[in-house]
């Protein structure tokens, strides 16, 4: 951490506006010149419970949530269970205080609303702020809201605090405020806000601790966006407008992005009865010529794995969002990990034909959602998008002129009846819509309703027309042609520029790769660590189907070692990379994390430190340190 | 200009039309109810002036899913009891299309009972055929959901424990909006309730009774039947949803001591959920499918539309 940023970490429990009030106070941070960066961290319970976002705002670009943090406003549980003798739980009403300290960071400040927590109910707080000069400051926010407007202004109060605090200007949060808030609501809060700013002002030595927000400024205009926004925006330019789905905790943010846009622009959304019928429906839709899209998280995706083999089969294109949270089974449903990597890989009987897509930033899943449906309907394949809840949820400032881009509903390889006219049938009149010797295995598609086009489309192996058949002849030319197009698929993804990121020294001894969500951490602890005179680069990997081979070879080839980043226990990416590239078991070793919550980058700086140049013992138990084959 | 020329076509058809020069002969056994449903579909496509191109015929597995190899339209032989999701969103895509979706007892009322369920409660206007044999068959002779209790099989050596699934009462209860029972051995009834079901306005079922004679001997050939709708025998008011539940007991009951009693047991004309989507405004005016066809149309773009909230 810089000195001059700040990371605030707003604490509550469910239900207590934490989320609403972090997003407006980064937004208006965002508008104020500012870059910033978003981490939510949440139970999976409506109503009370441990509960924080942070904020990391810094002058210069930010990629991850940054190492600890070092201002917590903490506001109270107003749904906290009672404390009871033997509960596992033990006082709730003390945790939205007690729970944060541990990674608060030397020197930070304390705010806590003292109308609803008390310190005496915390073990040792006082030699804890003593020992780690924290500054703590003890305000009854819930009265001054109850003063102004209602309690649960407090969290206005809160806002006021840090800002006078944190030398932010209260124009900057009032004026978004004013924005969000109906005026009648809008000139309570700003009573609250008023008396909240003046009280530390007036109370406190509010110069004491020296935390700061920079002054920044953009280049261009911002705009603070989640990776389950950019995902629904991708699909959106892509013409998608038909999407079904069954709610599941993360996948459920993109499908209600989308359903409540897609009536905006003629489009269709429908939530239904389960994750089969929801695959089965994009399926549906796509058949009959819409382009289209479904998902889920890990169990949800369980029961796509049938359809997803049918979209194989009959060559229907289709993309499925899959958004991973920690597993197996039901598992930590709000807590990110990325270990359903082979769950999308191989999941579903017969050889596989799909592509997937893991996009880090927010920027990413933009540009790599939309990727992922031109191959799709390009190539007649399942195109899957795999991230997780910890990039889904995410919000960061990005430059509005990345979706300044031109919609593409290209339906891919289809024909029109005009071409009908001319195209190959059988000799009882139906359409040859599989045939065997096509360029890139593609064989374009007719749509139901149109003449002269009429097919089977069968997940039983077919010949041309799509009668269902099981001559040896048919069945190696059509296995041949669906499993060409993932060749043709490789060919075509190496002309893009970018997709995988390569970051720092192009000539470093060193490298760390990682996949999806963690990218961002990564780059940022290759910067620390060549601070640190190492010599580092990092290879993010998002075209995890088909493999980029020769790209990752060359990563690989170009140093001495390379650990892998992974937010799983079983290091299923590093597996991966050995299994496509068959080789390099010595070369990579795995650093992994499966607690719950994401890396921070100071965590694969000690990991790297520890593990590549020291004996690989790692200081906490956070971490696990796989080695090399070899080692 | 439709980009799909086949919908709406209103040419007089011959039922011979329907078949398939590729796969003229289906491969059902000599006996099989099923030919009953594909004669009868046949019939009532071209009572209807249907175009093959027009239709989409979505099936699940089992004898019952090769319906689609058999009858010449557009078609999607699916996966075991998921002909109805596909079906349809087939149909809300492009709501010119006539959608029929097939399948077998067991795709129907097993593996796929809850995709009935709930196209039978949003009342889908396509149109649903489940070939009810009682048994089944593909497989080599399994115990079904209507199987009746005590029916021995190779799975079930001592004999089904369990009651059979209602098809009439579950249909009712679950919010189809045409309700039918009708028998392959009774094909000018069969072809007139297809006729009616494809018509209906909303999600049309259709229990189809079509005997296995190879898996399943010992059950009725379904003959003598009676049409419940022209029996003096049987009173009762097809639009009123307590009379028809009655008849509907009475129906199920019959079957399994000797009685096939078939006919149309509820017609209800509450709008179809295509309506009730559309009145909402989340379905747009013209065919989706049709737009992507549409070169003068200008597409949204995220930038000019959603990003403000953003800012």
């Amino acid at each position: 951490m810089t000195d001059d940023e700040l990371i605030w970490r707003i604490a509550g429990g469910s239900g207590d506006g934490i989320a609403s009030t972090s997003q407006n106070f980064a937004k208006a941070l965002m508008r104020a010149g500012l870059h910033v960066f978003t981490h939510r961290h949440y139970p999976s319970r409506i109503r009370g419970g441990h509960t924080y976002t942070e904020v990391r705002v810094s002058a210069d670009p930010v990629r991850s949530r940054g190492d600890g943090y070092n201002f917590l406003l903490s506001l109270g549980d107003s749904f906290a269970r009672n404390p009871q003798e033997n509960a596992y739980y033990g006082n709730e009403e003390v945790k939205p205080l007690s729970e944060n300290l541990d990674e608060l960071n030397e020197g930070g400040v304390i705010v806590y609303d003292s109308g609803l927590l008390d310190t005496d109910d915390i073990p040792n707080f006082e030699e804890r702020v003593e020992e780690n000069n924290w500054h703590v400051y003890d305000i009854d926010l819930r009265t001054i809201a109850r003063d102004h407007g209602r309690e649960v202004m407090r969290n206005t109060a809160g806002v006021a605090v840090t800002c006078a605090i944190a030398d932010i200007e209260p124009q900057v949060i009032k004026s978004l405020m004013e924005d969000a808030m109906p005026e009648k609501i809008f000139e309570p809060n700003m009573s609250v806000f008023d008396d909240a700013y003046e009280t530390v002002k007036t109370e406190f030595d509010a110069d004491a601790p020296d935390i700061t927000v920079p002054e920044g400024e953009h280049d261009e205009e911002q705009v603070l966006i989640s990776g389950s926004d950019a995902i629904a925006y991708g699909a959106l330019d892509e013409g998608c407008r038909f999407i079904a789905g069954y709610p599941m905790t993360p996948w459920t943010e993109v499908f209600t992005i989308m359903s409540q846009n897609l009536p905006e622009v003629g489009g269709i959304s429908e939530q239904v009865e389960d994750e089969i019928a929801a695959a089965a429906l994009a399926l549906g839709a796509s058949h009959a010529g819409v382009k289209a899209m479904s998902g889920s998280s890990g169990g949800g995706f369980a029961l796509m794995s049938e359809p997803l083999g049918l979209a194989e089969m009959t060559e229907t294109p289709v993309v499925l969002v899959e958004a991973m949270r920690a597993g197996p089974s039901t598992g930590m449903p709000t807590k990110p990990e990325q270990a359903d990597l082979e769950h999308v890989l191989y999941t579903s009987q017969g050889d596989s034909h799909r592509v997937v897509f893991a996009p880090a930033g927010a920027e990413e899943a933009y540009r790599q959602t939309r990727r992922a449906f031109q191959i799709a309907y390009e190539y007649q394949i399942p195109s899957i998008v795999l991230y997780d809840q910890k990039n889904g949820g995410e919000l960061q400032n990005v430059p509005a002129s990345v979706f300044d881009e031109e919609p593409n509903p290209d339906l891919g390889s289809v024909v029109t009846e005009a071409e009908l006219a001319d195209a190959p049938h059988d000799a009882s009149g139906k359409y040859n819509r599989f045939q065997h010797d096509v360029e890139d295995g593609v064989s374009p598609r007719s749509i139901p309703g149109q003449e002269g086009g009429r097919y089977l489309a069968t997940g039983n192996e077919h010949m041309p027309a799509g009668h269902i058949s099981e001559d040896p002849d048919n069945r190696v030319s059509q296995v041949d042609r669906r499993t060409q197009k993932m060749e043709a698929i490789r060919a075509d993804l190496d002309t893009d520029e970018g997709t995988n990121a390569h970051y720092g020294p192009a000539d470093a001894q060193y490298g760390i790769m990682t996949f999806g969500s963690q990218q961002g951490t990564v780059e940022e602890a290759v910067d620390e660590l060549n601070d640190r005179g190492h010599s580092v680069k990092s290879l993010g990997v998002s075209e995890l189907a088909p493999y980029p081979v020769e790209e990752v070879t060359e990563f690989i080839e170009s140093v001495d070692e390379v650990l892998v980043v992974e937010m799983n226990a079983s290091a299923q990416f590093r597996g991966l990379t050995q299994k496509e590239l068959g080789r390099f078991g010595e070369k990579l070793s795995s650093l992994l994390k499966y607690n719950g919550n994401p890396f921070e980058p100071a965590e694969i700086v000690d990991g790297f430190v520890t593990s590549i140049v020291e004996d690989g013992t790692l200081p906490g138990h956070e971490t696990k340190f796989v080695p090399a084959a070899s080692d | 200009m439709s980009a799909f020329s086949a919908i709406g076509e209103d040419d007089e058809r011959d039922r011979n039309e329907y078949t398939p020069g590729l796969e003229p002969q289906p491969t059902w056994c000599p006996g099989c109810g099923d030919f009953g449903v594909l004669k009868a579909l046949k019939g009532a496509a071209a009572e209807l002036g249907l175009s093959p191109e027009e239709m989409l015929v979505s099936t699940g597995i089992g004898c019952s899913g090769k319906l689609n190899s058999y009858f010449d339209s557009y078609g999607f032989h699916t996966i075991h009891g998921r002909s109805l999701p596909i079906a349809r969103a087939a149909k809300l895509s492009n709501p010119g299309l006539t959608v029929i979706a097939a399948g077998g007892d067991g795709d129907g009322y097993g593996i796929g009972g809850n995709h009935f369920m709930h196209t039978a409660r949003e009342n889908h206007d396509i149109t649903y055929i489940v070939f009810n044999n009682e048994i089944f068959g593909l497989t080599k002779g399994q115990t079904s959901p209507t199987s009746p209790k005590g029916h021995k099989s190779k799975t079930q050596p001592h004999g089904s424990a369990k009651d059979p699934i209602r098809p009439l009462s579950m249909s009712l209860n679950a919010g189809a909006s045409y309700i039918a029972r009708t028998a392959a051995v009774n094909p000018n009834q069969a072809k007139e309730i297809i006729v009616e079901a494809i018509e209906h306005d909303g999600f049309s079922h259709v229990d189809f009774l079509t005997q296995c004679p190879t898996w399943n001997k010992d059950a009725k050939q379904y003959v003598p039947y009676i049409d419940v709708n022209d029996s003096e025998d049987y009173e009762f008011d097809n639009t009123s949803r307590s009379e028809a539940s009655d008849m509907m007991f009475k129906t199920e009951n019959a079957l399994h001591e000797g009685t096939v009693l078939t006919g149309r047991y509820y017609v209800d004309d509450r709008p179809s959920y295509q309506q009730e989507k559309q009145r909402i405004g989340e379905i747009p005016d013209e065919p989706l499918a049709e737009r992507y066809f549409d070169d003068d149309y200008e597409w949204e773009r995220v930038y000019d539309t959603f990003l403000d909230k953003h800012k």
